[in-house]
């Protein structure tokens, strides 16, 4: 079976994306969707580490017309695992929620994480009660997956087991302010942005 | 809805509404029932049960880069828990709104609260959130209302510590001797 190449998943779940909010979490997922190139509707966490999956039901909830991705991997969604039994809660049927799991801490060395050791992060969200959870191991499933994160009804985790290869850095911007006025000034308008 | 009115807790609610808070999540604590009730009965405001008191830091990130408000009611041994995730709003220049009930202080039975009841405000300050205390029921009306003010209109990471002996200490059943 070939492996999944994290960057090329990437590229083809974000194929024509419209306006679909993205969330990334801290380390190689963020390079993944800026390799796609810079959107005002991406908010790419640079730290923060755990939190990906809770902005996202952020944004979902206040943008309940619009569909949020979190795209995020498995160091990251490990550290915010109950996350999942929030989410499955709430039950918000606009966010969808990608792991990317290469069973690595990538920024500090490539140690193992728990998944590759044998946690399911697919499994945990199933048994938080999330309904639609996917395990991609082959690239031919990622055509369907796309047109489930822009179509269908939510929440969905979709855990894509990718090789463990390093790509090389994509860097979105990362001053704070500007990131989060960007993406306000995308959902509100430049007035609404400025609203308390 | 299971308990009776308490003025400060309906008054914490009515500022909610004042200020469009439309989203409330909460780790529960004891001195926060009357207000996750109120909260829970409102069909203006979605309330989020929480597993762990950081989830709300970055839910309350995430609703405002979405455009809504909303406030975290937390207890104060959930605040370390916060410390890294308070840098998402702080880096970003968000506001931030959470209400912590104290534990470890007046008429304390539990020592295993009394260290982080202790650190509570010097950690919230540490991390860049302004500290506000109501420690009588006057005070918790206008000490919320400033301090709502001061989150959503300028825009500052903001908490109201409600002290114990507003909240009244827990009371244990004594141990047979």
């Amino acid at each position: 079976m070939t492996a999944i190449d994290r960057r090329d998943a990437v590229r083809r779940l974000l194929l024509d994306r419209g306006d679909l909010i993205v969330v990334t979490g801290l380390g190689a997922s963020t390079y993944d969707v800026a390799a796609c190139g810079d959107s005002p509707l991406d908010f790419p966490l640079w730290g923060a580490m755990g939190g990906a999956a809770m902005v996202g039901l952020g944004v979902a909830i206040a943008q309940p017309s619009r569909r949020v991705l979190v795209v995020t991997g498995d160091g990251e969604m490990l550290m915010g695992i109950g996350s999942f039994a929030t989410i499955a809660v709430e039950r918000p049927p606009n966010l969808r929620i990608v792991v990317l799991d290469n069973e690595r801490f990538g920024e500090t060395g490539n140690q193992p994480t728990h998944t590759a050791s044998g946690t399911d992060l697919a499994g945990v969200a199933r048994a938080c009660g999330i309904a639609d959870v996917r395990t991609i191991t082959a690239p031919d499933d990622l055509d369907r997956l796309r047109a489930d994160l822009h179509g269908g009804s939510g929440p969905l985790v979709a855990v894509i087991k990718i090789a463990a290869e390093p790509e090389p850095k994509a860097l979105p911007p990362r001053d704070g302010p500007y990131l989060a006025h960007r993406i306000r000034s995308a959902l509100l308008g430049s007035a609404g942005a400025l609203d308390d | 809805m299971s308990l009776e009115p308490i003025p400060w807790a309906d008054a914490i609610h009515a500022l909610f509404k004042e200020h469009r808070i439309a989203l409330v999540s909460v780790v529960p604590d004891a001195g926060h029932q009357r207000l996750i009730e109120l909260c829970q009965a409102d069909p203006a405001i979605r309330t989020v049960t929480l597993t762990t008191e950081e989830e709300g830091v970055a839910l309350a990130a995430g609703a405002y880069l979405g455009g809504i408000r909303s406030a975290l009611l937390i207890q104060s041994s959930g605040v370390g828990n916060c410390i890294n995730m308070l840098s998402l709003p702080r880096v970003c220049h968000l506001p931030f709104f959470t209400i912590v009930t104290m534990r470890g202080e007046w008429g304390e039975f539990n020592p295993w609260q009394v260290p982080m009841g202790g650190s509570t405000p010097a950690v919230l300050e540490a991390s860049g959130v302004t500290v506000f205390r109501a420690d009588v029921a006057g005070d918790v009306g206008p000490t919320v209302e400033g301090a709502l003010q001061l989150a959503w209109q300028s825009r500052r990471r903001v908490a109201v510590l409600l002290s114990q002996r507003l909240l009244g200490a827990k009371r244990f059943a004594a141990a047979p001797r």
